[in-house]
């Protein structure tokens, strides 16, 4: 009972919803436009920077997540410019190459005073004024089976907002996708140069999905920051992995998808870690191994999820489903 | 009906002037390392007509026409469209300038309706811009008459009990329908054709026959490009003959086939030449 409601907890986590925002941008990258950014991780990382390190530096909330986004706009144009009059696939190497430039840098000495290298920046260091905002009580507070405090770090307070922010997002996406803008997205998903015949600047467009996506995706690594720390590390490449994975998991294309995607992402993680712990005895497997054992059938499903449903769970497979 | 009066009065000489010229290209080159896929001293097309390109495989049409539309640059030459210079224009200016194109390999857009495919040929939607999107009252209305104006394209060309159903399901035949469709949702002045009769089935060849010759009694251009003779002495007003790159005849319909560079072209040299008792 306990397993069903910790793994149930995951469900609305603020890293849950981080992922989901997350992925809400690479809906636009891939879901509308079919680029193939593999550094979502990159741009996350470089929201969280932005806005720790503004927050660090006496800023107001509201500046630090206008800074945050900034420099996704900056991040997204310096990767647009060379890479989206070429075809797709230099898009992924250069996206994947870029991320990793931006950990390597964030990980640096050079930028220590800025960064914090490879430690990072602790939480208490930018937190503050977020949880100073926080309408809830400063303890513990108990909502049916979950509790967790009501203001701090991993708090209800950041479920919250956390989730207002999905909701927006949505939103968001919701009305562009279904607008004349996103119909010349989709049409550029389907055939660039048709959309090019019908008159319709293909570059400018790519690059407005490239940076409206990695916006969502900066504010997306906001989120996560809030409820952890900044730690260049953990937005490595695995990250970026695990967003196309909800994405594709949830259906790519569709409102919701990126949303029931993480959802059921990190429920069927937390649900296998435990259910392993339970019934396979230390002797056969040990507890430092269970975590990758997890993640290990999360990846069978995957693969099984692909094989026999490639559209995802909520994809339309004439629109757009995954095949390699 | 090929119209001969429209052109009667014009010399059929390669590169020849027309009186009202909506197309012209001069010394058009276009190399890919040492060949020379395009080289076209003059070309022009006469405002109002039917002007078919043929010529035999590799002869570059379909290069010329990229350079015509934009879709690929010429090292050296110059164009202008309806009085517009055409020189390192992008395509898709090229299109809103007035000159619409179709590809040889039809490219409807699969994952979309059929309606999403013709909207998305329009001009002037507002709510193209990133920002306007976001309010719908900002393109509510030209999205109602955009749509008013696909309905009666969708009519005319048959497929208005399709426009729910996604392009891929589409037969060939219907998606170059749709793309021709879809074309004209921009209100072109010009339409540039890439082998429209590639792929289609016998049956339907005949309306698509009757679709272009519609656009001209509209007050169209059309170019086209094509291998099917019969169709071109059909509905061509005009038609001009490449090989090797190079503009060797033009001509209306019935004559220019008589022309010998243009029989040369197809046959050989030698086609007539008993070759039997010499082995």
């Amino acid at each position: 009972m306990d397993l069903l409601i910790d793994a149930l907890g995951e469900s609305f986590a603020p890293a849950t919803a981080a992922f989901a925002i997350a992925a809400i941008g690479l809906n636009f990258h891939f879901g509308l436009t079919g680029l193939l950014n593999m550094g979502q991780a990159g741009f996350m990382l470089l929201g969280m920077y932005g806005y720790a390190i503004s927050i660090r530096n006496g800023l107001p909330i509201w500046a630090a997540i206008l800074i945050a986004m900034g420099t996704a706009i900056v991040f997204g144009a310096i990767l647009g410019w060379p890479t989206l009059k070429l075809k797709g696939d230099y898009l992924s190497i250069v996206t994947i190459a870029a991320a990793e430039i931006v950990r390597y840098a964030g990980r640096s000495q050079t930028f220590v005073n800025l960064t914090g290298a490879s430690v990072g920046i602790r939480g208490n260091e930018y937190k503050g004024p977020f949880e100073d905002l926080s309408p809830f009580p400063d303890e513990r507070i108990t909502v049916l089976w979950w509790t967790y405090h009501g203001s701090a770090s991993n708090s209800w307070w950041l479920r919250l907002v956390a989730w207002t922010f999905v909701g927006l997002m949505l939103l968001v996406f919701w009305r562009l996708s279904r607008s004349p803008w996103g119909r010349v997205l989709k049409g550029i998903r389907e055939d660039e140069d048709a959309v090019r015949s019908l008159g319709k600047n293909v570059y400018w467009y790519k690059m407005q999905a490239l940076i409206i996506g990695g916006v969502i995706g900066a504010l997306g690594g906001v989120i996560w920051s809030l409820g952890n720390s900044v730690q260049p590390d953990s937005m490595g490449r695995a990250t970026t992995f695990w967003i196309w994975t909800l994405l594709l998991l949830g259906g790519a294309a569709t409102v919701f998808g990126p949303v029931v995607g993480s959802i059921v992402f990190w429920t069927a993680l937390s649900l296998v870690k435990g259910l392993a712990k339970l019934f396979i005895p230390e002797s056969i497997m040990p507890s430092t191994v269970i975590e990758p054992f997890a993640l290990m059938l999360v990846g069978v499903t995957l693969m099984l999820l692909v094989i026999f449903r490639p559209q995802g769970l909520l994809g339309n497979k004439k629109e757009l489903a995954f095949h390699a | 009906m090929p119209d001969p009066t429209i052109v009667a009065g014009i010399d059929p000489v390669p590169g020849v002037a027309k009186p009202d010229a909506i197309l012209v290209a001069d010394g058009v080159k276009r190399r890919f390392g040492g060949l020379t896929a395009v080289d076209v001293a003059h070309f022009e097309v006469q405002r109002n007509t039917i002007t078919a390109l043929i010529g035999p495989n590799g002869a570059g049409k379909s290069t010329f026409f990229n350079l015509l539309t934009g879709f690929d640059q010429a090292q050296e030459g110059t164009g202008t469209f309806d009085g517009q210079p055409l020189r390192g224009m992008p395509p898709a200016k090229v299109a809103r300038a007035g000159m619409v194109r179709t590809f040889q390999l039809t490219k409807a857009l699969e994952g979309m309706s059929v309606m999403e495919n013709m909207r998305l040929g329009a001009q002037d939607q507002p709510g193209e811009n990133f920002f306007t999107a976001f309010v719908p009252p900002l393109w509510r209305a030209r999205e109602r008459e955009i749509t008013e104006q696909a309905h009666e394209l969708l009519h005319r060309f048959k497929l208005y009990e399709k426009r729910d159903d996604s392009a891929g399901s589409l037969s060939g035949g219907q998606r170059k329908l749709l793309e021709m469709a879809r074309a004209l949702m921009s209100k072109p002045t010009m339409v540039m054709l890439d082998e429209p009769m590639a792929g289609v089935n016998p049956a339907l060849t005949e309306s698509l026959l009757d679709h272009i010759i519609e656009l001209k009694e509209e007050g169209m251009t059309v170019l086209f490009v094509e291998h099917d003779m019969h169709m071109v002495r059909r509905i061509s007003d005009w038609v001009a003959v490449m090989a090797q790159g190079k503009l060797i005849a033009e001509g209306p319909a019935g004559s220019v086939m008589q022309n010998e560079a243009v029989q040369d072209a197809y046959l050989g040299a030698h086609h007539d030449t008993d070759l039997g008792e010499d082995l």
